[in-house]
Formats: structure tokens, sequence, C-alpha cells
């Protein structure tokens, strides 16, 4: 049982669709991520199967109930469920959303949007400190696909996500399917935000399908439903984030309109060629930026 | 370590926002810019919920068909949001809201599928204990056997319709439920749901075996619950004993 990623080698989330086929063929993929709140009852398929997958995968579990950008304190009732997944599946990676979802004993079941302000800053980053302690383990913080601005807001998010994994030591997961998302919903540099990302606190990547609506003000959403294939800016974008990085393992998610598996593994092998593309790409002199132009 | 009190602005902000969310007839929080985009939000978190409960309720959803699903479980979500983010426990009071539909009076029997579904969902969840055979009670010296009681796996459940709610339920596992829609008895069923593997078991159960599962499930001992099968029916208590022993429920004895 391995517990380590190659960087080199993308993962794709689980889905119960694909299991038996994976079990069966043990297709030659990197990884799996699952939700830990998929796997919060006491026994059943669930466990029966993503234990046999732990035995030939490496495995992320990646949180998205913890509402840590939530006002309330968290629910110290799903900090231990998650933890005695953590204990029971020996995950490589950890991560959650800087997002809230629960807010008054209820759960809303979507990521939703956090002001960037001086009080939810030293909130998020109490709660980031607060699950590393309760998780004993370095949990990676995702950048989240937003489709409203606060006008309160008085930090951009990069900035904003830059003083979190200083103040707290966490590692950052960086999506860049939300990247492309979040900028063109609000008309900002999708390029400009990769090159100021602190991509040295950057752990895992994650590339996803999203939809196309229309905002009858400001033109073009874009929403982020995981149904569909990565589209080529955003691939572009992952190659752009590859050419400052070194190899950072790589997820595709793909969670509604789920697709045959061979199409889904399709996805992983082209986030491996533009990988090793890149990083081979950055090794060689004639493009290397760290080759001076004066040698020529 | 020293902190300005400032005033908590975001729990303010955090309470609109949800507010809005669960009713669209909210204004949007004021200190939001782009109000198109916050009904993202409001349709996220519908959707969601509706097929959360459409995974929970697979023939319900079959039954009543997407669209009249969709508002009745759009409706029951604004009203009851899930009390975790484990959306596995999500949907327990569904059935009862069923019934209380006024446009459920032609679907009777509606509820009492879902509750069967739930009882489904929640033996799929449930933790896994190996079944003991009938072996063991064999093995109970006889003089013990009267007194002995029998512990149900945590996946077991008992529920009692007036429709034929396991043999719709069976009906949508095929491929062509129509075909056996058609040939529904024309009585009310019982059923036991029970997962002692993987797989889920939903068994019917005529009256007496049902009073006699029921009656162990409670905690009687055998010698109580025996008087239930004596004289009713061909199968005898040895018979009814050993078809509970073969669905795996029986987890062990108490003496």
């Amino acid at each position: 049982m391995t517990n380590s990623i190659d960087p080199e080698q993308a993962g794709v989330g689980l889905k119960a669709a694909h299991t038996c086929e994976i079990l069966e063929t043990k297709p030659p993929i990197g990884w799996f991520e699952v939700h830990p709140e998929n796997f919060m009852g006491d026994g059943g398929p669930p466990h029966a199967y993503l234990s046999k997958i732990r035995q030939d995968y490496p495995l992320s579990l990646h949180g998205v109930g913890l509402s840590i950008g939530g006002s309330e304190p968290l629910s110290i009732d799903h900090l231990d469920r998650f933890k005695v997944l953590i204990d029971r599946y020996q995950p490589a990676l950890v991560s959650e959303h800087l997002a809230w979802s629960s807010h008054r004993a209820a759960f809303f079941n979507d990521l939703l949007a956090v002001p960037y302000t001086e009080e939810t800053l030293d909130l998020v980053c109490d709660h980031m400190d607060q699950v590393q302690n309760h998780f004993k383990c370095r949990v990676l913080l995702e950048n989240p696909s937003t489709y409203v601005a606060f006008e309160n807001s008085t930090f951009d998010e990069v900035t904003y996500i830059t003083e979190i994994a200083k103040r707290t030591g966490c590692g950052l997961l960086l999506d860049v399917n939300n990247v492309y998302i979040s900028c063109s919903n609000h008309q900002t540099d999708a390029i400009g935000y990769i090159d100021r990302f602190p991509v040295h606190a950057v752990e895992q990547i994650h590339l996803a399908g999203h939809d196309e609506s229309i905002d009858p003000e400001n033109g073009r959403l874009l929403i982020d439903s995981h149904d569909r294939p990565v589209i080529d800016r955003v691939w572009d974008l992952y190659g752009h984030t590859l050419a400052r990085t070194r190899a950072i393992p790589t997820l595709i998610e793909w969670d509604n309109n789920i697709p045959p598996w061979p199409d889904l593994l399709a996805e992983a092998t082209h986030a491996n060629a533009i990988m090793s593309n890149t990083l081979n790409a950055s090794k060689s002199p004639h493009v290397s930026p760290h080759v001076s132009p004066h040698v020529a | 370590m020293y902190r300005p009190m400032c005033r908590p602005m975001w729990r303010e902000t955090q309470h609109q926002f949800a507010a809005a969310l669960r009713d669209p007839g909210a204004a949007v929080p004021t200190d939001i810019s782009a109000p198109y985009g916050f009904g993202v939000y409001r349709n996220n978190v519908a959707v969601g919920l509706i097929d959360a409960l459409a995974d929970t309720f697979p023939v319900v959803h079959a039954l009543v068909g997407k669209d009249f699903f969709s508002a009745m479980a759009r409706i029951y979500s604004r009203l009851f949001l899930p009390s975790s983010p484990v959306l596995l426990n999500y949907g327990a009071d569904f059935p009862d809201f069923i019934a209380t539909q006024e446009e459920t009076r032609a679907t009777p029997y509606l509820a009492d599928v879902a509750r069967l579904e739930w009882a489904w969902n929640r033996a799929y969840h449930a933790a896994d204990i190996a079944p003991i055979t009938i072996d063991e009670l064999a093995a109970v010296p006889r003089q013990a056997v009267e007194n002995t009681g029998f512990q149900f796996h945590p996946s077991t459940a008992l529920l009692t319709s007036p429709w034929p709610i396991v043999s719709i339920w069976q009906a949508h596992q095929e491929s062509d439920p129509e075909r056996l829609l058609g040939k529904l008895p024309e009585h009310g069923q019982a059923a036991m749901i029970v997962r002692p593997q993987l797989n889920v078991l939903v068994r019917a159960l005529d009256p007496v075996a049902y009073d006699f599962v029921r009656a162990l499930s409670e905690g009687e001992r055998l010698g109580q619950a025996s008087a239930l099968v004596l004289d009713k029916g061909s199968l005898g208590l040895s018979g009814h004993l050993g078809a509970l022993f073969e669905t795996g429920a029986i987890i062990g004895l108490t003496k």
C-alpha cells in the first residue's frame, strides 16, 4: 500500500460508477480523491470499495463540509468524523475549501463566497489552525470559484490566500479551473492571478470542466459544474502554472454527467502530457527563463 | 493576544446571505455585487439538495417523474435543510413529508415506498457485522432455548404497509418496471430490509413472519415469540427460524 503520490502522474476524483471497473482493470492512474463526507456512514459498500482502492492507489481526502469561512465555530463532530477517515485511510493529501457551507445548524451543500476582510482573515486563519491541530497533519486550502464579490472586501483573493498560508503554514490547493472561472466572472486577469499566486505553498492542483451562462448585466457567467472535459484555455492556464513551478500532483474533477471511465482516464493522461512537456521545456536551455540571453 | 473589538460584520452578512439562499423572494445582501451571480448559489443549493434526495429515493423519483419529484424535493429542502454535511443522513423526514402533501393523494403508496427506500439507505451505510448461523442456536442447551433472545444486525429494518411496497420496489430494480407493475398483489405487504454482507436484501414477509420477527427484534425471548407462529400456517417454528437466519439478520444470541 503506497502512501506517496508521484507528482507527475495525475489522479481523478473517484466515482462509484467507475469503482468496479477500476478494481478489475487496475488502470495506470496516479491516485484518487474522494469527498470524505460520502464515507461518513458506519460501514457498507462505500468503505468496502474504498478500502480496496486504497490498497492499490494513494488517496486524497477533499472535504466539502467544514465551512472554514463561516462566522460560527467549526463543528467538532465533523472534525472528529473527518479525523476518523484520515486515521483509517492514511491519505497522502488532505484539503478543504476557502468557503462556507453551514450556518446556524443548516448545511447548504454549496461552497459559498467569503468577503476578504481583516475580520474574516483572522477567522479563517483560526479555523485553519484548529483544523490542522485536530487532524495533526498539513491541510491544503483551495481557492474558490465565486459568482459574487463583497463590496467590503479589502484584500484581493491572491493576497488574502497568501496571508493565510503565511500565518497558518497550511498548504494550498490551486484549482486552475476556479481561477479561470472567478477571473472571468469578476473581469480580472487569470494569468496575473497565477503569476502572483504563492506557488511555493501549492501542493496540489485541480482541473475541471465548467458551464457557461449569461449574466444580463455583465455578459458571460461561468459556473463550476464539473460535468464536462477541461477546456483548452484552462489547459493552457495549467501549462502556464507549471512553467512557474515544479511537478505538482494534479487531479481531474468530474462529478456530474459522469463519463465512461476511459474518457476520464484520457483527461488525466492529457494532464500528464502537459506536465511532462512543460517540465522538459523548462529544463531545455532554449526556453529556460533561467538562462541568460547574453550567452547566445 | 490583543485584538481590537470590531463589530462582527461577517456574521451579519452571512446571516443575510443564508436567509436569501433559503428564500428566493428575499433581497440579496446589500454589500454583494452581481445579484445575478447570487442566483447561481441559490440554484446550486436547490439543485444539489434535490439531487441528493433523488439519489436516496430513486424509486419514488421513478414513480412520480422528474418534474413532480423536483417540485416536492424543492419544497422539502427549503423547509428542512440538512443538519450536517453528511448527506447520506439527509431525508429521514422526507417520507412523512410526502404523506402530508395534497398532491400525493392520487399515489397513497408513495410515502411507504419512500420509507422502504430510507430503510434501504440506512442499511446500505450501517456498520459491518458478520451474521451467525442457525447452528449457534442449535448449540444452545435445550433448557435455555426458551429464554434465548436474538441480536439483530444494525442494518435491519421492518416495516408494514397497506400497499404492496416490496413488489413496487422490486419492479423498479428490473429493466422494465411497467411489466411487473401491472401484476402487483392486491394486498399490503410487510418488508424486512437487512444487509448482512455487501448487498441490501429487501424481503416481503407474510403477516405471521412479520409479527414473529418484529417481536424478536423488540427483545422478546424465543419462548414468548414462538407463540406467534404456533398453529399459524404450515411453516412452523423451525421454518420461521430457518428463514430468519437465512436472511443473515441475526448477529448474536442473548441468554
